[in-house]
């Protein structure tokens, strides 16, 4: 099972829209790169030890793109869950959502990014394992299964560690974890006939006034852009002289050093 | 009864990590204002020594669990032992540190206290009633949310280097409660089976004031020597662009930018980097930024508050002379 995510294109310019929302018209989506890493690795332990590699996003109405994508690069079967009712959900009532989703579906592992690239909360994934009572596993750079267990390479601050951990598990992808493949020309052709299901609330036993999506914690008051940076100071003259005098600015006039 | 402050302490190496302090710094400036109590938590083996740093940092309160499990740090073993605090003292605020194990812990935790989380908070501020928000950024720096929550208490993973730490004052005392670590069985799955740290004298990227990175301009990975001679002058870390990265120069935990870190120091110099907006994104909340580029259009010039157009190849080593002279 690998949960995954459409978000803008790392190139895209955030412009915000007469309502104080994040504005996405015209932008390019693409599937989070982060995610990218957990279909890749999905693939492979398919490829490995046999069995079948689930797609599972909740989005918008064009994340069917990406499942298909995701289809195309290998996986097996993919689920969408489309409903107006959550748009802007925050990390609790996502996690909530892909929780009822999952558990209808048998999984032996769930892979997914280590974070959007988008909200960038990184919560998600690590919310839907404490749901299922299951172990999680952020940030990880390498995966190797023997029978039931799990040994990862996890990411830490000035180096990494390596756990044990049993599975099932919920897995959070960094880069380095492998090179996600491109989807090939018959990858893309065979995508067209792979199961693609799309659930709303009420499929998934849910409802727009129930406590599951109702109960939103985080609340985003307002979104703004950041105060544009002026260009400064260009220092002109031959480079020593140039150089003499930009340490002496950082040192005598900004004083950060 | 007004609720208190709780902030999650962190270690490394027998020191309390400079997030953490920063961390005690805001906490305290908060509590004041609001006339709360602030509680530090250090989890860990043999760390008891470490509460009078967290008293002398503004903590009114340590509480310190010391157990075997709790030496390194894993989600299910740092989630137990923290709920069980986190509900006898049912806290406003929680604070931690958006560091690797923070943003592990903060959403496991969360769950498990059924509250919100504010990931990578930059700013916090009290409104007019009483109520903390959060400023956090999102598309990586390129745009910014302010976020609320009723839910108690708040949960909120704080960006190094967002707070200034206050100085230490060593005559403050702190009331010191040792607590058992009690771990349920489920929460025990996971272990660690190696620690393996990277020795560097340098910084850690998102914790360091200064950053010197460099472009796809390196044209390799040897002459990123030319940086860390001039970061080791003035106690940098090294940063890269990700098509520095890309081209293989420099590995990807030094990328700055939309995926990779984002960072905040006081000072970032960029070395031979375009400035593509992705990067940008991850190290424009900087607050004082100098382009080096040889290419006078280059984007990075408009985001720097000095530039020099030029070659780096000549321009980084005679910055490398000129602080070794004037910091000599």
């Amino acid at each position: 099972m690998v949960c995954l995510k459409q978000t803008f294109d790392t190139e895209a310019k955030i412009v915000i829209n007469s309502q104080g929302k994040i504005d996405s018209t015209g932008v390019n989506l693409i599937m989070n790169p982060y995610d990218e890493f957990a279909v890749e690795e999905g693939i492979r332990l398919k490829e490995k030890f046999g069995g079948e590699v689930t797609v599972l996003s909740m989005g918008g109405a064009k994340v069917n793109e990406v499942l298909r994508t995701a289809l195309a690069m290998g996986a097996d079967k993919a689920v969408a869950i489309q409903d107006p009712a959550l748009e802007g959900s925050d990390e609790w009532v996502t996690a909530a959502v892909l929780a009822k989703a999952v558990q209808a579906i048998p999984f032996d592992i769930i892979l997914s990014g280590r974070i959007a690239i988008d909200d960038g909360s990184s919560q998600v994934p690590t919310r839907l394992a404490e749901i299922l009572s299951i172990p999680s596993v952020s940030s990880v750079t390498e995966l190797k299964i023997e029978d039931k267990n799990a040994t990862v390479t996890r990411d830490i601050d000035g180096g990494s560690e390596i756990i044990e951990v049993p599975l099932p598990a919920v897995i959070t992808a960094q880069k380095g974890l492998n090179e996600p493949r491109y989807p090939s020309v018959a990858g893309i052709m065979k995508a067209k006939k792979k199961e693609l299901k799309t659930l709303n609330l009420a499929d998934l036993g849910l409802s727009a006034a129930d406590s599951v999506t109702q109960g939103a914690k985080m609340k985003v008051l307002q979104v703004s852009l950041p105060p544009a940076r002026q260009g400064g100071r260009l220092i002109q003259g031959e480079p020593a002289q140039a150089v003499a005098d930009l340490v002496m600015a950082l040192m005598k006039e900004a004083k950060v050093i | 009864m007004p609720k208190g402050i709780l902030v999650v302490l962190e270690q490394y190496n027998g020191e309390l990590r400079k997030v953490s302090l920063e961390l005690l710094s805001e906490g305290r400036r908060l509590a004041d204002a609001a006339g709360l109590t602030l509680t530090g938590v250090l989890l860990g083996q043999e760390i008891k020594n470490l509460a009078a740093v967290a008293a002398s940092q503004g903590a009114d309160r340590v509480i310190v669990v010391e157990d075997a499990a709790l030496k390194d740090y894993t989600t299910g073993a740092y989630t137990s032992v923290l709920n069980r605090i986190i509900r006898q003292e049912d806290p406003e605020v929680v604070f931690m540190g958006n560091t690797g194990m923070g943003r592990d812990l903060a959403p496991r935790l969360a769950q498990r206290l059924g509250v919100g989380s504010a990931s990578d908070c930059v700013a916090v501020t009290v409104d007019s009633t009483y109520k903390l928000r959060f400023r956090r950024p999102i598309y990586a720096g390129k745009a910014y949310a302010e976020v609320a929550t009723e839910a108690r208490p708040i949960l909120a993973t704080i960006r190094p280097n967002s707070f200034s730490i206050t100085p230490p004052n060593p005559d403050r005392q702190a009331e010191v409660v040792e607590a058992t670590a009690t771990i349920d069985a489920n929460d025990l799955q996971a272990i660690v089976k190696e620690v393996v740290r990277q020795a560097s004298s340098r910084p850690e990227l998102t914790d360091a004031n200064i950053i010197v990175s460099g472009g796809r301009a390196m044209k390799n990975a040897e002459n990123f020597r030319l940086l860390e001679e001039l970061a080791d002058t003035i106690g940098a870390a090294i940063g890269a662009s990700r098509a520095a990265v890309d081209s293989g120069y420099r590995e990807y935990k030094y990328q700055v930018g939309q995926t990779g870190k984002t960072v905040a120091p006081t000072l970032y110099i960029a070395c031979g980097i375009s400035g593509a907006i992705q990067h940008l994104a991850g190290m424009g909340s900087s607050k004082f930024i100098v382009a080096i580029n040889k290419d006078p259009e280059a984007n990075i010039f408009t985001v720097a508050d000095y530039g020099i157009v030029g070659d780096l190849y000549e321009i980084v080593p005679l910055l490398t002379e000129e602080f070794k002279k004037q910091l000599a």
